[in-house]
């Protein structure tokens, strides 16, 4: 058991770091892009994704031949450890890098791939992804948006929701339902689709956190050519799952104050006439949070091992989003106790400490939410790595348009 | 970075698995609960034999001078299986505290019995229902004559000899005792786990000899702790494993409402729950692993953060076992409550979470001075 890196990886290591020493600004140096608006993020966030590219650093784990870097599976670890360190935008690409693009990779045309992988590694075009609906969340099989097939030319019509990014989107990756007749998951087909589409059209959603960062998007006869079908007609739904894998594979810890921010609170705050920290309840609180932190610190831990000998990572991942989402929610809440009822003021900047546990306070709820809900994860734990059956299900063997739903 | 044990010490892990299956480890337990013996001795002559209690000992002493990740594997085992042997009082808590603070006398005399199980020994540190602290210790040694009483001690009556924290001149110091000599009275006690043997100790007037250090004795004894709490957690991990794995089979094959109950999501989200513990604990003990292996000056920290995490682990499994199964959970018959006791043997016997907890933190916040 050591925690050190192998000669190959020292070497990569030592690569990044030579780079973004030179070119990006660690963390703690510079305090203004918290309060960007979000054109301007988008434009700091587009010339580093082109710095990046230019210099062979954007979407490691892809080819080389589309944008990438042919890197493995541990050196992007190491870029992401590195990468910490510095201040750097995020937020804008992750969704197409992630998943639109290795979803093209499989499915889309040679000819497709050479003409949208390299600005979407540039950072040039963003994608979005179109799944969920109203009536399609955690069961998301279970979407309606309708795509009708006439020559060579499908027809859509419906919504979808929750859609992050939309509205700055270029292209989108969207399922629907090509035969409502079929079984749920049989009559699924995927596309992926231009934005500026006529037909489409995008709506901000306000969140709790008074935020916009996620959409309606409404599908008016808009019109996809047959060769932005990705995979057959039908199979949309296990081209989906391919999608959620990458998801999976994308969502790490929440963001937001963790057990060293609580810790360092506790120690500086006054409570029950002396510090915080001499509180027992404080303790106790903080004790379990810091298990929770260091827990998944080395589970982390575990799965880069597993990845450095050249194995899949275990299942172990799957708790990440799970515990950190939670443990964000109690820190974020218990934060702003300790302040007393200022922990509840506005601050002018987004820079003053009750900013970060009230940011943490909405965004936890979010999370818990965001790409799995804590239930469905708990049922692919069970499923998925513990092998237990699924819930029983009223729809199975059933044409879709005969599934009882909300509205009948 | 490699934070895995090496193939060596999976191997050593998997061979301790089967051995102890083959031993029925589990049904000796339970025998040992429900009969008059206080260890199966058979089970524990086999382990001396497999060269277990010779683990951390080094070759010149005649031990087997393996190190702490060899002994983490074998703990997770032991635990899994509730060995019902001295095992753990002799070799995480005598045998480490002579290694890490006694004179080459003592282990001279000591260690090489220890090695071929001739001898076991044991810690002896609680001594009413008030958790024990620098000023509430009773046990007085004067000229290394021994007075008090100690209480559930584990194996205490098994072992020859035991580590006993004791005032001088208000200051504690920690001395050694053979438990045969005169003015030792050993009496066994019950307690909730009859699958691990329990004594009380009084001390009139007996022969002790101090462990000398140039260190506060409570200090020593906290290190002793934090060392033993390290290896107590691998026990607690593999208990909690094997609760989630008994939940796990009997929900497949208990069927209601006509379906496996494995198919509930009340069930399910309970299995995956006591998973989530299981990895979070897992993870902490590799880190309390290498912490141990390597002597690291986090050592307290990854002592106390294995501990926290392994005790609550276990908790959460072994109860929410005997909820999976139900009434047949409750019953005498089923295996869950040889581990529902187990997790509150291996609970009390360092400690209680509350101090661990606050262990944590007291670490936590001298590293943050530095």
């Amino acid at each position: 058991m050591d925690f050190n890196d192998s000669p190959e990886e020292a070497k990569f290591r030592k690569e990044v770091n030579d780079w973004l020493s030179i070119n990006a600004t660690p963390k703690g140096k510079s305090k203004d892009s918290a309060t960007l608006s979000e054109e301007d993020a988008l434009k700091v966030a587009k010339s580093w994704q082109t710095k990046l590219y230019d210099n062979g650093w954007a979407c490691l784990h892809w080819p080389k031949e589309y944008g990438g870097r042919d890197s493995t599976p541990i050196e992007r670890v190491i870029w992401g450890q590195e990468a910490s360190n510095y201040k750097l935008p995020a937020g804008f690409f992750e969704i197409g890098q992630g998943m639109a693009g290795p979803v093209l990779m499989m499915y889309a045309s040679e000819e497709q791939k050479k003409k949208y992988l390299p600005p979407m590694a540039k950072g040039e075009e963003i994608w979005c992804q179109l799944f969920s609906e109203p009536g399609a969340g955690s069961d998301l099989a279970g979407l309606k948006t309708k795509s009708v097939l006439d020559g060579d030319m499908w027809t859509i019509n419906g919504q979808k929701i929750w859609t992050s990014g939309a509205h700055y989107s270029d292209y989108g990756i969207l399922v629907t339902r090509s035969d409502p007749t079929a079984q749920k998951h049989k009559g699924l087909t995927y596309f992926f689709l231009d934005m500026k589409s006529p037909g489409v059209e995008v709506r901000p959603i306000k969140q709790i956190s008074g935020g916009a960062n996620f959409n309606e998007v409404y599908f008016t006869d808009v019109k996809i050519p047959d060769d932005q079908r990705l995979g057959g007609v039908g199979d949309g739904w296990k081209v989906a799952l391919t999608t959620l894998m990458n998801e999976r594979l994308a969502v790490g810890d929440a963001s937001g104050p963790d057990f060293n921010e609580i810790f360092n609170l506790a120690c500086k705050n006054d409570l029950n006439g002396d510090l915080a920290i001499k509180d027992g309840s404080v303790r106790d609180k903080l004790a379990d949070w810091y298990c929770q932190y260091s827990g998944l610190k080395y589970t982390k831990y575990r799965n880069i091992s597993a990845l450095s000998r050249g194995e899949t990572p275990g299942p172990q991942a799957s708790i990440t989003k799970i515990v950190s989402g939670n443990k964000l929610q109690e820190i974020a809440n218990f934060g702003m106790d300790v302040m007393d009822a200022a922990g509840i003021v506005r601050p002018d900047s987004f820079e003053e400490e009750q900013a970060m546990y009230q940011m943490g306070f909405f965004g936890a709820a979010g999370i818990r939410i965001a790409g799995g809900t804590d239930e469905i994860l708990r049922n692919i734990i069970s499923e998925q790595v513990l092998g237990l059956p699924q819930d029983m299900r009223a729809d199975k063997g059933i044409p879709f348009n005969k599934i009882p739903t909300s509205n009948k | 970075m490699n934070f895995e044990f090496s193939s060596d010490q999976m191997l050593l892990r998997d061979q301790a698995r089967k051995f102890l299956q083959g031993q029925e480890s589990v049904r000796k337990a339970r025998e040992i609960l429900e009969g008059d013996n206080s260890y199966d001795d058979p089970l524990w002559k086999s382990i001396i034999e497999m060269g277990w209690t010779a683990t951390t000992i080094p070759e010149d002493l005649d031990g087997l001078g393996l190190g702490y990740l060899e002994l983490c594997v074998i703990a997770e085992e032991l635990g899994r299986s509730l060995a019902p042997t001295p095992y753990s009082s002799s070799v995480y808590l005598a045998t480490e505290a002579l290694l890490l603070q006694s004179s080459e006398e003592i282990q001279k005399i000591y260690l090489p019995k220890l090695a071929v199980g001739e001898i076991v020994g044991t810690l002896a540190h609680t001594e009413d229902t008030t958790a024990p602290t620098q000023k509430n210790l009773k046990c007085e040694l004067n000229k290394n004559k021994l007075n008090g009483k100690k209480i559930a001690v584990p194996d205490g009556d098994i072992a020859n000899f035991a580590v006993v924290s004791a005032l001088t001149d208000k200051r504690v110091v920690l001395c050694i005792v053979d438990l045969s000599s005169k003015g030792v009275e050993v009496t066994s006690q019950q307690t909730l786990d009859p699958s691990r043997s329990h004594a009380s100790l009084t001390f009139k007037n007996a022969e002790a000899q101090i462990l000398e250090s140039d260190k506060d004795g409570w200090e020593v004894l906290q290190q002793i702790l934090d060392r033993a709490a390290i290896l107590f957690a691998f026990e607690q991990l593999g208990g909690a494993e094997a609760c989630m794995d008994m939940a796990k089979e009997y929900a497949l094959g208990r069927f209601a409402f006509g379906r496996p109950i494995a198919s509930f999501q009340a069930i399910k989200h309970k299995i995956a729950d006591m998973y989530i513990a299981v990895e979070l604990a897992r993870s902490n003990c590799y880190f309390g692993a290498w912490a141990l292996s390597t002597n690291s000056p986090e050592l307290p920290t990854a002592a106390a953060t294995a501990r926290v995490s392994a005790s609550k682990a276990f908790y959460e499994c072994s109860k929410e076992n005997i909820q999976t199964h139900g009434g047949m959970g409750f019953t005498w018959e089923f295996d869950c409550h040889l581990y529902y006791r187990r997790c509150r043997q291996l609970a009390a016997n360092i400690g209680s979470q509350a101090i661990w907890k606050n262990k944590l933190i007291n670490s936590l916040e001298k590293a943050n001075q530095i």
